[in-house]
């Protein structure tokens, strides 16, 4: 590897000690402690990127780009659910939680989902008004750690979404340090004010799937089988989750692969735990279809979703929506340029920073302090969201008229291809050019 | 008064009409017969009412409760009102683990013995238990109180945030950053008013008070032994 600072060509950076890896080592010499930070994974991985279209030409017929019609609406928790969710566009926004966000930026998640039909979803810490009445569509989270869950906002969600794990660490629970434990914060979670708050990794009254089935039914019990149930899971054996869920009793599942996001664990965790999101959804499919589910229990995957193409892949691949959660906070100004000056103050610089767990975020989102707060217009950044799930949409819709789609869910495996053999491997679909599907007979 | 057989009817039927004295309450006091271990019995509600379930009930019973006072007149299965918000739920026999799990409110008395993580991470309940817990009760237990007049198993009151537990009996570990805390007077005075209020009669100055030693609220790279 080349250096870059000292223009001296003879010197050569270690591949395996590079200086991100011995500045990391001289930090833990330092402190005694793990780095902890929030975003997602930011090693490379295998993802959507890997995996190309077939466009329609002479063997397949192509729909007019402009005029004829691409439906984006989906359904989501029809199987029990007396009122499932009709979503205009299948890409929804993940759960991040009020303590983790600011109040201003969860209304203004809320804000923009809503200007274009889709659902947003709480997290760990509760239910504010101001995501509520925002939200045209909330879906709120049941996680083990119960902060803020309580029966009444229960029956005010248009969906629950039983958490069981998060793609950026799965098996781990969550973490919300001091400083962002303000007075609300702490009222909300009934703890005292700046202590570091550690979320419970497993639900503390039940232990498996088949308890899980009499908490499901629980749930059902308590809002009258009103509203659709979902249960989401960290990507890791994707396969053998997605049929206990199923028969756990989900509507739908959600499959969180390893680059989604967390506002704060430990980097070891995000970076060495769980499966690539490209990986995890063949494996889902798979046990959907195999239990004659596929499309009857919905599937929304998450995880390193950044344009139309990566919601039109996952959906060739069987998903039935996308959820977004880093992609977001990024369309409201999280690592914008414009506050580069700030971010460079607090040791980070726009497109680096991902120390949420600090709460001195310049760009006003995933703090909790006041005058930081200000700086994110709700209305302002509710609109750009929706701008960028707009695009999101159009350029899902443009892949799938190209490959003769009058429906996003009418995409399939047949219609992409791999440029890596790993991904060809992992997505289950040919290398391009080729026939050959690592691990399957011609 | 009005009697629901669960021989006859289901589990579905019961909270229906139990869900609908929140906004037309005709009648206050219910009979629940032949439970018969079923799931989820009187979960959910939502109103001034008495419930008396005659027989075993299985898992999360009286869960999520509001206002109501429901008697269980039988042993509970696990979860038995969790995430309890108010009201009073009384277990006759024992309770199986996880009793009063992540409840915000009201008073759980459970009149037998309660399974492990009996009050865990409580969060404003108070729990009253005349037998014995057991282990890792009240793990992150984050606020109310957790009243043991029998003994207490492993790793009590582990990672606990700030509730009060008194023990009468012993205690056979404290968990992480749970100690042995100084009986004032404003505890005996609390403590016996929950007895009071649970029908126990006890003597508070039989108990010992156990809380958090508050070293693991913030991380500590000297405390990594703990984690």
């Amino acid at each position: 590897m080349s250096n870059d600072t000292n223009n001296n060509p003879s010197l050569k950076e270690s591949a395996t000690f590079d200086r991100a890896t011995m500045a990391e080592i001289r930090r833990a010499a330092n402190t005694g402690i793990y780095d902890i930070r929030g975003f997602g994974a930011k090693r490379k991985v295998p993802h959507f990127d890997d995996l190309l279209f077939l466009g329609a030409s002479m063997s397949r017929y192509p729909l007019e780009g402009y005029r004829e019609t691409c439906n984006t609406s989906v359904i989501l928790g029809d199987r029990f659910a007396k009122k499932p969710i009709k979503l205009d566009i299948p890409v929804t926004i993940a759960g991040m939680s009020f303590g983790a966000l600011s109040a201003n930026a969860k209304e203004a998640l809320g804000r923009g989902a809503s200007i274009v039909g889709t659902s947003t979803t709480t997290g760990d810490g509760g239910m504010t008004p101001e995501e509520r009445g925002q939200s045209s569509k909330l879906v709120y989270q049941y996680l083990p750690s119960r902060y803020g869950m309580n029966p009444d906002d229960l029956r005010k969600a248009d969906a629950i979404e039983v958490v069981l794990g998060q793609g950026a660490k799965p098996g781990g629970g969550g973490m919300l340090l001091g400083q962002k434990i303000t007075d609300r914060v702490a009222s909300m979670r009934n703890l005292p004010k700046g202590i570091d708050q550690r979320s419970a990794c497993r639900h503390p009254d039940w232990t498996g799937p088949d308890d899980l089935a009499i908490k499901i039914q629980e749930l059902r019990e308590i809002t009258d089988w009103e509203v659709p149930i979902y249960i989401k899971v960290g990507a890791t054996r994707t396969y053998y989750d997605v049929k206990l869920a199923v028969k756990a009793g989900a509507d739908v599942i959600v499959v969180d692969g390893m680059q989604g996001g967390t506002a704060a664990t430990q980097d070891v965790f995000i970076e060495h735990v769980g499966i690539p999101t490209m990986a995890a959804i063949p494996q889902a499919v798979q046990a959907l279809q195999e239990m004659g589910m596929h499309r009857k229990v919905q599937l929304i995957v998450s995880g390193g979703i950044r344009n139309g193409a990566d919601v039109a892949k996952c959906m060739a691949l069987g998903a039935d929506a996308v959820a977004i959660g880093t992609a977001a906070l990024v369309a409201l100004g999280c690592n914008d340029p414009k506050w580069d000056e700030e971010y460079k103050a607090i040791g980070s610089a726009a497109g680096f920073y991902d120390d949420y767990q600090e709460g001195k975020d310049p760009a006003g989102i995933s703090t909790q302090d006041p005058e930081l707060m200000k700086r994110l217009d709700p209305v302002d950044a509710g609109r750009r969201l929706a701008n960028y799930l707009r695009v999101l949409t159009l350029e899902a819709q443009t892949l799938a008229r190209a490959c003769g789609k009058n429906d996003l869910r009418n995409l399939e495996p047949e219609d992409l291809v791999a440029l890596t053999v790993e991904s060809a491997a992992m997505a289950r679909v040919p290398l391009a050019g080729t026939n050959w599907i690592p691990g399957q007979k011609f | 008064m009005m009697t629901v057989d669960l021989a006859a009817q289901s589990v579905r039927d019961l909270n229906k009409a139990l869900h609908e004295c929140k906004d037309n309450l005709t009648e206050k006091e219910w009979i629940v017969t032949n439970p018969k271990g079923n799931h989820n019995i009187a979960v959910g509600l939502d109103a001034d009412i008495s419930v008396d379930v005659h027989g075993h009930a299985g898992y999360f019973c009286a869960g999520m409760n509001k206002k109501a006072n429901i008697t269980v007149h039988g042993n509970a299965g696990q979860g038995v009102a969790e995430n309890m918000m108010s009201g009073v739920v009384r277990i006759k026999g024992d309770a199986s683990q996880a009793a009063g799990a992540t409840a915000h409110g009201g008073l759980l008395v459970i009149e037998g013995n309660a399974g492990a993580r009996c009050g865990i991470s409580m969060k404003g309940v108070d729990i009253v238990v005349k037998g014995n817990i057991g282990h890792m009760s009240c793990f992150m237990g984050q606020s109310g109180s957790l009243v043991v007049c029998g003994d207490a198993g492993e790793a009590l009151g582990d990672s606990l945030y700030e509730v009060h537990i008194y023990v009468k009996g012993t205690v056979k570990s404290l968990g992480a950053d749970c100690i042995e805390k100084e009986m004032r007077s404003e505890h005996i005075a609390e403590l016996k008013s929950l007895l009071e209020k649970a029908g126990v009669d006890e003597n508070p100055l039989d108990f010992k008070r156990y809380g958090s030693a508050r070293q693991l609220y913030t991380f500590k790279v000297d405390n990594a032994s703990a984690y």
